[in-house]
């Protein structure tokens, strides 16, 4: 069982797993790098970082990486995604149509809202302002993907105009913008509550 | 410093993404396809390749706009594409197309032999290359929202990414050791603004993220570059001057995350076929040498 002093993993096959290993460590939690399915032992939490997709997947062929994450996730290990690893999780993955986890009972898109001109620092409405603890969230938003559907065991915690943005199935938390590069993120506070509690 | 201006944040936040991937040059929408299937995490979009610019001659400018457009078509992950240094008018082309990323290149001609590119005023993101803190901090000054080291482009030779990497890590220590009355002729030595002198002596990294260019042949060839420090790799002319373009990309991809175990490097690199000739640095003259443009 992870100790309440287990380290919260990051998923280091791409991305921005640097940014996430600030916010968690200002907020007092140690994490260690996952590249390969033996760095998953012993876990309070794990995070899936901002990057490619289509990389990470690329990277995790071959290996039984992906395989485990989802054994990991479906036995309720909480985890942060941020957007490319909200793209890895969804149950289906349009513009293009790629392979994902399946976990996230939700329907994405890719570089929905644009290229990276598109990209921008948008002010989110909370729905959950219990969860979070404030009416005020900021998203960054880097060729960021929409999420087009969710199914019913999925909350929306906070939107974009009409687009939910935020999503929590369980113990799992999907933001599609970038909690990790906002100083003081109530997003990334809120997971590290969501750690705390299971441990 | 616009540090914390909502358009810089954006800029820096696209060079974040890219932390742990490679950049691929490629010439064509076919090399691109092979760069993403292989796990490519953007693509370089150019006229020709540094090794055929070095062999060719001429003057070397931004790609055409019907090649760059086919590549931002068929691929789903971000396309860079080069300027001129100090084309600023080749910069506002590639703006409006919307390509992800400039790269401010010393392997294309210099449009302009003092000034580079004021980036501050756009929108889409730069990244320049660089010998050493100096030349890197002038840059971010300007702008620029991800630096890569200069190796020697087109050589097939890691020795002069090697040597730039080198030097401005050494720089960024050396300025960790200084009080804050001996950063002010730090700065005047580096010819850099002193704010930004400041933040290296603080944190002890530049304020955006630092990838290596240049010379990448092999898989062993990126690791290095990440063992010193670099956070990502652009792969140029090693990819598509090889003999196995597709194989080799997908190792060097795979280098670059588990470059801190060996084991992975060996399997990456186990029966790829010849890398690219390379040169002999030593031989280039110092006009032959492109990373000796740029100021």
């Amino acid at each position: 069982m992870p100790g309440r002093w287990a380290p919260i993993g990051l998923l280091a096959l791409q991305g921005d797993y640097a940014a996430h290993a600030r916010a968690l460590a200002e907020r007092g939690a140690a994490t260690r790098e996952v590249r390969t399915s033996s760095d998953l032992a012993g876990l309070a939490g794990l995070v899936l970082p901002g990057g490619e997709s289509t990389t990470m997947l690329t990277l995790m062929e071959g290996s039984d990486l992906g395989a485990r994450l989802v054994a990991e996730i479906k036995g309720g290990l909480p985890v942060l995604a941020t957007c490319a690893g909200v793209i890895l999780l969804a149950r289906e993955v349009r513009l293009p149509p790629q392979r994902s986890l399946g976990v996230l009972d939700a329907v994405v898109e890719r570089n929905a809202y644009g290229r990276q001109l598109d990209s921008a620092v948008v002010s989110l409405t909370v729905r959950d302002r219990d969860g979070l603890g404030t009416d005020a969230l900021e998203g960054v938003f880097i060729r960021a993907p929409r999420v087009t559907a969710v199914g019913t065991s999925v909350e929306v915690l906070a939107t974009r105009g009409d687009d939910p943005v935020l999503l929590r199935q369980g113990a799992i938390l999907a933001a599609t913008f970038h909690p990790e590069l906002t100083a003081g993120s109530p997003v990334v506070d809120l997971f590290a509550r969501l750690v705390r509690a299971a441990g | 410093m616009e540090f914390q201006s909502e358009q810089f944040r954006v800029k820096v936040g696209l060079a974040e993404m890219l932390k742990g991937g490679v950049i691929m040059d490629v010439t064509d929408a076919a090399q691109a396809k092979i760069a993403e299937d292989a796990g490519a995490a953007a693509v370089m979009a150019l006229e020709r390749v540094p090794a055929d610019i070095r062999a060719e001659g001429g003057v070397a400018r931004m790609a055409a706009i019907g090649k760059i457009e086919e590549i931002m078509k068929l691929v789903s992950i971000p396309v860079m594409a080069k300027c001129r240094i100090g084309h600023m008018a080749e910069a506002r082309v590639l703006e409006a197309l919307g390509v992800d990323f400039i790269d401010e290149s010393e392997v294309l001609t210099p449009a302009d032999e003092e000034n580079h590119v004021w980036k501050r005023d756009f929108k889409v993101p730069f990244v320049c290359g660089c010998r050493n803190l100096g030349e890197a901090l002038r840059r971010i000054g300007e702008g620029a929202a991800m630096i890569r080291t200069k190796g020697e482009a087109g050589s097939g030779n890691i020795v002069e990414a090697v040597r730039h990497l080198r030097a401005v890590r050494r720089e960024m220590r050396r300025l960790g050791t200084l009080d804050a009355a001996e950063l002010v002729p730090a700065s005047k030595e580096l010819q850099a603004p002193l704010e930004l002198v400041e933040y290296v002596a603080r944190e002890g990294k530049l304020p955006v993220p630092n990838f290596a260019a240049g010379g990448v042949a092999t898989p062993a060839d990126a690791a290095l570059c990440m063992m010193l420090g670099a956070e990502s790799v652009f792969v140029g002319s090693g990819i598509f001057k090889s003999e196995d373009p597709s194989r080799r990309a997908a190792a060097i991809v795979k280098a670059v995350t588990h470059w801190q175990d060996p084991a992975v490097v060996l399997e990456a690199s186990r029966g790829l076929e010849g890398a690219m000739a390379g040169l002999d640095i030593a031989k280039l003259t110092p006009e032959e040498m492109l990373s000796r443009r740029g100021w």
